[in-house]
């Protein structure tokens, strides 16, 4: 349940009698000492608060990001069920997209204002969209590793500490496992089926895997803001954490689906229970982010042309609802 | 495939049962009314991420989805009763993939390009009230396929109708760019009306197919009513087109469904016998 | 990254559709549940996005929509006896931040 229906009430801030905000600040920080909820009418700290408004936002800037990878082979599908199963995959990223921007507006921003900063490049979304997805197969290994990295990513956030962003994904994530499968099963599909099948398969998994471990971002020593958010219960585990975890899941699966991860450095180590693996590039994580990456470019134009050639269509649907609530007034005053 | 003319049967429904009807007469006229749904969708399928509010994408996406089932509840048939003819029954995806342009049976309309936002939601108007009067009429079929497929459907399409309806009224009625543009679009589309309720086409399938197939040129008066209540209301004007297209529903269609098929059918083409 | 300049509140005009809020009963028997929010340009666009946007799952028998700023709000424990007392106020209208030009990271 959403506790959208709350709005930040932000004017009275600045007019705070002295020694009231050491108050606020005490009663803020023992709800998340408590592991209880903030609520958009609860008072937070500036950081706080401005700390979500930019991860709930990227957040929803990458699902709507997302469809595009995704709906570049929903006229291309090798069959009319998984033309159906890819349309509705990128639905429901739409609505994720969707869910997120109302969380982010619990906050006091406005979607508008959002969508203006991820077009001017000001707010980004998750770098692992600037790559292109050039087989069918890309559509599996999209589900399998990017999906499952980002619900390793998103479950432990059902228990953040900002009600709306959980609450929104809950929600998410009960309709995310559905998609990790579905990518799962065309891989597993394509790798049990003709050799250019199974070679299109393991293509997709050597493009897309590390670019997926760089999905939980940089590694722990050189990320100077995980420490604030998890004192603030934003972030519940740290990027190594999760990446290792995924590591682990995804080194079985690979076995299951008969393809191999290309990593020569990837093996079990029995001492500390979890598979090492080879060095990142951070370099390519780096450069991509900046927008020297395949797509940055084709995602950003897509996304703005959408925006610009649909300005028609938004400003008919205000001025009909104008012109047509003077009717309903004119209705009223004439009973 | 062509249909046989058989003397008339009785229009009493008790006389009729499977082995009387005119499997390939049945069979050409579920794969048109499949094609239509499925060329629709695929259309749709390229507003994503394309359309001018996230909402719109989802929206679309589900109209295309609806659409999508139809096809495939329909192909999967056509194919199924096609078999009955030739011995050799095809799946809903050897009948979307493996088929060229002249064996595909979809009126003109629903391969016209998308165009701007008009453009497609004129598309939208006519084609799903027109789909409204046919699974009306398709729930009285004496085919127990078409008339489950039309009790499903005919719910879907009324919400298609309703979406279309929505934006013609907005778009005609809303600002000057927005009116012009909609009065341009229907007038860009109501050359395709014509060949939608034409049987001149399909004659001698309706004729082989009583109290199953609707008869779209019995369809056209509700259909009418409907949509052009709704251009008034929008304060456009219903167009008077100079031309017609006609032939789709024999397989002569227009250069766009030569490019649209290559671009939904290569893949399945270049892995002959694969899973998917 | 967060930001040493918190933007100044404008309570100005929203841009683009009004923002409602969505409840749905998903089953008979069950009362309506708050699931979200979306944009819209009326009640009637509103209510059929709603059916797109929440109930692609077969997850709603009846939606209502109301406009955001229709919301009288109030909670029992909100720990805000420095402002005006919520029970006696109109719902508060969101006021949107205007984002000043030129910040680099929100």
């Amino acid at each position: 349940m959403y506790g959208n229906i709350d709005r930040i009430e932000s004017s009275d801030e600045g007019a705070l009698p002295a020694g009231v905000e050491v108050v606020l600040q005490e009663l803020f920080d023992q709800l998340i000492a408590d592991d209880q909820r903030i609520e958009p009418r609860d008072w937070m700290p500036d950081g706080y608060r401005n700390t979500l408004i930019r991860q709930i936002a990227q957040h929803a800037h990458s699902e709507i990001i997302g469809m595009q990878p995704e709906g570049n082979w929903i006229t291309r599908a090798p069959s009319l069920r998984r033309k159906a199963i890819l349309l509705a995959k990128v639905q429901d990223e739409a609505g994720h997209g969707l869910y997120l921007y109302s969380a982010a507006e619990t906050l006091g921003v406005d979607r508008e204002d959002l969508l203006d900063l991820l077009h001017s490049g000001k707010q980004k979304y998750s770098s692992i969209f600037n790559y292109p997805t050039l087989s069918w197969a890309d559509m599996g290994a999209i589900g399998w590793l990017v999906d499952g990295a980002a619900i390793m990513n998103q479950v432990p956030l059902c228990r953040c500490s900002y009600g709306p962003y959980g609450r929104a994904m809950v929600r998410i994530c009960k309709e995310e496992s559905f998609h990790q499968r579905q990518g799962f099963e065309i891989l597993y599909t394509l790798s049990q089926g003709t050799q250019a099948q199974h070679a299109m398969a393991q293509d997709a998994v050597d493009r897309f895997w590390w670019p997926s471990l760089m999905m939980f971002g940089p590694p722990d020593t050189d990320s100077p803001n995980s420490e604030q958010s998890t004192a603030w219960g934003i972030k519940r585990f740290s990027n190594d954490e999760l990446r290792q975890r995924f590591v682990d899941m995804c080194v079985s699966q690979a076995e299951a689906l008969g393809l191999t991860l290309p990593d020569p450095d990837l093996q079990w180590n029995s001492e500390r229970q979890h598979h090492d693996f080879g060095a990142i590039d951070w370099a390519e994580l780096t450069r991509v982010i900046k927008g020297d990456g395949p797509c940055n470019a084709q995602r950003m134009a897509r996304r703005v042309s959408a925006h610009e050639d649909g300005r028609w269509v938004r400003e008919a649907a205000q001025a009909y609802a104008a012109k047509h609530r003077a009717d309903k007034v004119k209705a009223g005053a004439a009973a | 495939m062509t249909a046989a003319s058989l003397s008339s049967q009785p229009l009493d429904n008790d006389d009729i049962d499977q082995a009387d009807i005119d499997q390939a007469a049945l069979a050409t006229y579920v794969l048109g009314l499949g094609d239509d749904a499925l060329i629709v969708a695929q259309r749709l399928g390229e507003w994503i991420t394309r359309a001018p509010q996230i909402e719109e994408d989802i929206a679309l996406g589900n109209i295309a989805l609806d659409l999508l089932g139809q096809a495939r509840t329909l192909l999967g048939y056509a194919g199924e009763v096609d078999g009955n003819v030739t011995g050799m029954p095809r799946d809903e995806d050897d009948l979307a993939f493996l088929r060229d342009e002249r064996e595909f049976r979809n009126v003109h309309l629903v391969e016209i390009e998308n165009g701007d936002f008009a453009v497609t939601m004129a598309r939208q108007l006519i084609f799903s009230s027109y789909q409204y009067e046919l699974y009306t009429a398709l729930l009285t079929s004496i085919d127990p396929t078409l008339s489950a497929l039309a009790g499903k459907a005919v719910k879907e399409v009324a919400y298609h109708r309703d979406h279309a309806t929505q934006w013609v009224l907005r778009l005609g009625d809303g600002t000057p760019e927005s009116h012009e543009r909609m009065q341009a679009a229907l007038d860009q589309v109501w050359p395709y009306v014509e060949e939608i309720f034409d049987t001149a086409d399909t004659a001698d399938i309706l004729a082989a197919l009583p109290g199953i197939a609707a008869d779209p040129a019995a369809l056209r008066p509700a259909w009418s009513r409907y949509v052009e209540n709704v251009i008034t209301t929008a304060t456009l004007s219903v167009p008077t087109p100079t031309w017609r297209s006609r032939g789709g529903r024999s397989g002569y269609h227009t250069e766009n469904l030569g490019h649209l098929l290559p671009e939904m059918q290569n893949l399945h083409r270049s892995h002959p016998g694969a899973s998917w | 990254m967060t930001s040493d300049v918190h933007p100044a509140p404008t309570g100005g005009p929203r841009k683009g559709w009004p923002l409602w809020e969505v409840f749905i009963r998903a089953r008979r028997g069950l009362s309506h549940q708050h699931v979200g929010s979306l944009h819209a340009p009326d009640a009637d666009m509103a209510l059929r996005n709603a059916r797109d946007v929440y109930t692609r799952r077969g997850e709603g028998v009846s939606i209502w929509i109301a406009p955001s700023t229709a919301i009288t709000a109030s909670s029992p424990d909100e720990k805000d006896p420095f402002f005006d007392p919520a029970m006696d106020k109109a719902y508060r209208h969101p006021t949107f931040y205007d984002v000043p030009e030129g910040v680099s990271h929100l």
